[in-house]
């Protein structure tokens, strides 16, 4: 592959950042202006990542190299398949979250929006870093960015219980990547005589044996927490208590799936499939994510809040991502890349269903979703659609990578893995489809003040759900785009 | 002029000490500018030298002072660590200065011109104990920097007399095991210089073997630790800088405990040599040590109320960093360890100054002075946020980059309780700051309490008042944490290039 010099992948970064200052000297006073310019550089950094996208497809790397920081280590930008398609995902539904972040907001009349849009466009900036870092080091100075950048969100609301949400996700979130993943790099960076760039051969050769490897992995796994690997995971349900908005973008896309996606770096990236293969080194990581899904997915049934429902749905799904690269055949990694999109597309629409029911009618729990089918068609059609895409139901994007992940699966010989991933969608379709089914045919429950004909949120809120909601579906039938930029990186056939 | 350049290092602050107390009746604005026209000079003769050394063979310049030649006369020898000390001695001196005008009115009214040389002469004492190569030399240099603070410190409050002579106390006897070590290496070898004594312990073997040799680095090293406050040495320090005036927290914090572990690495690598050293028992035993210092510097801290007395068992973490980074007998390790003088003077020199100004505003000494002020006072606020960033160690802050090479370090080393050390404190750390930016980012300020006013309207303008030459001294502290961090890269082949000459 040949690479390119490019400024691109710096000015993407550097865009919701410098509308930073604007969103904040705008602030209170004019809060559709502000909400423009958030929404404006939204597009402006889409359109930088599709600019991108031509030249990755076409078969060419994109590179920006900042300074060396480290001998051998530079703060270093490099975009490649797996970059651009992530990139691509956070920056499109960066700008429906806003426009919905807008009607949700307001609806809900929220204090310190301004600070709030703020952090929000820091933790774009940093997700696209993490997107297209080309080493190690950038990548964990993007990820501890975004940790940071996110926990005013988290904490938003301010009173004991944010505050509270916020320390466990500080507490996790840092703890996991200082103790865990920085002395891992360091190990990296030792035994690898001085790189921590990525490519697909990894760049650790023959150093490390079989056992210190899985210790190494098992250690990237627990320190990017971020991909809630069990038993790091509770900082996502707990950090539900943040604003709809946050959990729909961060915690169902950037922020985790920027845990997933360090993951799948480092094992793509820093080891290189095939030494991994070598030393059969994934087998532990295998199966802590497997147990990750069942377990997760368990929970996730007993949940009446709606959010952690989702949440701990969040957790099983990410670890599907993770338990297929660690099946280390092509197809399963692919369907792993692939799953970071899908389920992105999926789990948005369910948490912003979640939000606009929410504002609508003041609902948070699953027993009293009885009936709002009437009041809320379009918001829980989508819902519908969000949890058939998620669970891998036909037509919606989530088959397609699942059936790449179970394919990949059979390749590896892992029988036992393979079961895990068709239970998970069975239990997945157990916790989501009554919510469905009691939404539309169950009337609702009693002591509700009857209501007549349709209310659904504001339009701000619904336009972006049925948009995601919509890709959810067109991703089953054109799933080339994604196919090719997976391809690129999996190097399936 | 330019060959001159080492010695102006240190005779700038020593005559601007001197001019200060001869013109005491000019005031104290013309003892002010005295001073930061001194400490400039100093500033611009150091980068001078570090240029100079740069281009050197071998990185190393001598110079002997009055022309005298070793080993009777004294000799300063410099290379690129002890130039970058002394540039990082003069820098804080000259930002102290800078800062301090405006508290200094407020606290030591009386006494300001007074302030001044005693300061100056502490720059002086610090710079020549960085710069000589000449071992007894150095221990009039330490006493020199000892009686100074002891009198910087008893400028404060009135417990701050009680935290001075807690000081007089351990610093003195430090100073004696050092001499005592100074004495017996003399009896053996029969000379003072640093290198010529180094030579002749690496040439005869029955001499390195001899337990008279082993004594005297074993009282030279506790004579050092007990300067740095290396737990469980460390009794003096955190009181002094609690009660000290805020001028002189600021400088001393930051460098004289560094400058002393800058002495410790001159002693190991330059007196006894690399091999000598490294080859001993005691390797070990420091090494322990520096990590029961981390912990216990870091476990402190947290359940420390008062912001500066938690900030001074920060510093006790993080000379076990620095000790423990130059023990792994590395040369990442060391690098760690030397880069980390460096990084933390800034880092702590930041936060001291972020706080003093909070103490200054909100007229509050514990952690309840930081409530609300996010909204009132944001950009002090950050400057302290960025400088508890660079403590936990995140990157791009140079926190980050000597975190890297003391944990590679002590990954190389085999010396993983030092790794463990290391990754807990920076979870302390991370603890302990974040409750207080959680406490400055939620909590309502109560005006009732401020010592000010009770009239909330005049508060809340009092602490919008920051005057200018003390947030520019802060903010031009925060932005060299990401200076030295992001471009860490000359420094460090710097020292790695000085330290190969020392045979590491």
């Amino acid at each position: 592959m040949e690479s390119l010099e490019s400024t691109l992948p710096l000015l993407a970064c550097l865009v919701p950042l410098l509308a930073v200052p604007a969103i904040a000297a705008i602030g209170e006073r004019s809060p559709n202006v502000r909400e423009g310019v958030t929404v404006l550089a939204g597009i402006v950094t889409l359109t930088l990542v599709v600019t991108m996208l031509k030249t990755v497809i076409d078969g060419h790397l994109l590179r920006f190299t900042f300074i060396e920081v480290l001998p051998g280590v530079a703060i270093e930008f490099r975009v490649d398949g797996l970059g651009i398609l992530f990139a691509l995902v956070a920056s499109s539904l960066w700008i429906l979250t806003s426009i919905y972040t807008a009607g949700y907001m307001r609806g809900t009349h929220e204090a310190n929006q301004t600070r709030f849009f703020s952090f929000f466009a820091v933790s774009i900036a940093a997700t696209l870093g993490v997107a297209f870092s080309g080493n190690l080091f950038t990548l964990y100075l993007f990820y501890e960015i975004l940790s940071l950048s996110t926990w005013p969100l988290v904490t938003h609301h301010g009173d004991k219980e944010a505050r509270g949400g916020g320390r466990t996700y500080l507490t996790y979130l840092m703890g996991t990547s200082i103790g865990f993943a920085l002395p891992a790099m360091i190990y990296t960076y030792i035994k690898s005589g001085g790189s921590l760039d990525f490519t697909a051969a990894g760049v650790l050769g023959q150093s490390l044996t079989g056992m210190e490897a899985s210790v190494l992995l098992l250690l990237f796994v627990f320190g990017f927490s971020k991909a809630g690997v069990m038993p790091f995971h509770s900082w996502l349900p707990g950090a539900m208590v943040a604003p709809t908005p946050v959990s729909a973008l961060l915690h169902a896309v950037a922020v985790v799936k920027v845990g997933v996606f360090c993951i799948v770096r480092v094992f793509t990236g820093v080891f290189g499939i095939d030494l991994l293969s070598e030393l059969d080194a994934a087998t532990a990581v295998s199966w802590v994510a497997g147990t990750t899904v069942i377990l997760s997915s368990l929970i996730a049934m007993s949940q009446d809040n709606l959010k952690r429902r989702l949440a701990f749905s969040t957790i099983g799904q990410l670890s599907y991502i993770v338990l297929g690269v660690s099946l280390l055949s092509a197809h399963a990694v692919q369907g792993s890349m692939m799953h970071i999109a899908m389920h992105a597309f999926g789990k948005i629409t369910l948490f912003f269903c979640a939000g606009a029911i929410f504002v609508a009618s003041g609902k948070k729990y699953v027993s009293q979703l009885g009936g709002l089918g009437k009041a809320m068609p379009i918001t829980m059609g989508a819902f519908a659609i969000g949890a058939m895409s998620v669970t891998g139901v036909p037509p919606t994007g989530g088959l397609l990578s699942k059936f790449y992940l179970v394919w990949g699966a059979a390749d590896a010989g892992q029988f036992a893995l393979l079961a895990i991933y068709l239970v998970s969608s069975v239990l997945n379709g157990v916790y989501f489809f009554p919510i469905v089914y009691a939404a539309f045919f169950h009337p609702a429950p009693e002591g509700d003040p009857p209501v007549k004909g349709i209310r659904e949120a504001p339009f701000a809120c619904v336009f972006p759900l049925f948009l995601t909601a919509l890709a959810s579906v067109l991703l089953f039938f054109f799933p080339g785009l994604l196919l090719d930029l997976t391809r690129l990186i999996a190097g399936a056939g | 002029m330019a060959e001159h350049a080492p010695v102006l290092i240190v005779l700038s602050p020593l005559l601007g000490a001197i001019l200060v107390m001869l013109t005491v009746r000019l005031g104290s604005v013309a003892a002010w500018v005295i001073a930061l026209v001194a400490t400039a000079t100093s500033a611009s003769a150091a980068i001078a030298t570090l240029g100079r050394v740069l281009q050197a063979p071998e990185g190393v310049i001598r110079y002997q002072l009055g022309g005298w030649a070793p080993p009777m006369g004294i000799e300063y020898r410099v290379d690129a660590i002890n130039s970058l000390v002394t540039i990082a001695i003069a820098i804080v001196g000259f930002l102290s200065i800078l800062y301090t005008r405006s508290c200094a009115t407020i606290e030591t009214p009386s006494k300001q011109p007074q302030f001044y040389a005693l300061l100056l002469l502490l720059m002086a004492g610090l710079s020549g104990v960085t710069l000589t190569n000449d071992a007894f030399n150095l221990y009039v240099l330490i006493e020199i920097c000892s009686l100074t603070s002891y009198g910087l410190i008893a400028m404060g409050t009135r417990r701050a007399v009680l935290a001075s002579f807690n000081y007089v106390i351990i610093g003195t006897i430090g100073a004696s095991f050092y001499l005592l070590g100074v004495g017996y290496l003399y009896i053996k070898t029969g000379s003072l210089n640093m290198e010529d004594i180094r030579g002749m312990i690496a040439a005869n073997e029955t001499l390195a073997a001899s337990a008279t040799i082993e004594v005297a680095f074993v009282l030279m090293m506790l004579g050092v630790w007990m300067k740095m406050a290396l737990f469980p040495l460390h009794g003096w320090l955190p009181n002094a800088y609690a009660y000290s005036p805020t001028g002189t927290s600021a400088f001393m914090a930051p460098m004289v405990t560094k400058v002393m572990v800058y002495v410790m690495v001159r002693v190991m690598l330059g007196v006894f040599g690399v091999d000598y050293v490294f080859g001993s028992n005691w390797a070990n035993v420091a090494s322990v040590l520096a990590t029961i210092a981390i912990v216990a510097g870091s476990v402190f801290a947290l359940s420390r109320r008062d912001i500066r007395r938690m900030l001074g068992y920060l510093i006790v973490a993080e000379v076990g960093y620095m000790v423990g980074g130059a023990w792994t007998a590395t040369q990442a390790g060391m690098t760690g360890a030397i880069y980390h003088i460096l990084s933390d003077a800034a880092m702590t020199f930041c936060l001291f100054l972020a706080v003093g100004i909070i103490i200054h505003r909100t007229g509050r000494h514990r952690l309840d002075a930081f409530d609300g002020l996010f909204q009132k006072m944001p950009l002090t606020m950050t400057l302290f946020v960025i400088g508890g960033l660079s403590m936990i160690g995140l990157p791009p802050t140079c926190g980050f980059i000597s975190k890297w090479y003391l944990v590679q370090g002590g990954i190389e080393a085999g010396q993983w309780h030092f790794v463990v050390a290391l990754l807990i404190s920076s979870l302390v750390n991370a603890i302990l700051f974040f409750r207080i930016f959680e406490r400055a980012f939620f909590r309502d300020i109560e005006f009732e309490s401020l010592e000010t006013h009770h009239d909330p309207e005049k508060a809340a303008t009092v602490l919008k008042k920051v005057p200018l030459s003390m947030f520019i001294a802060a903010a031009i502290a925060a932005a060299s944490l990401f200076v030295i961090g992001i471009f860490n890269h000359n420094l460090t082949t710097w020292i790695r290039a000085a330290l190969v000459n020392l045979n590491l």
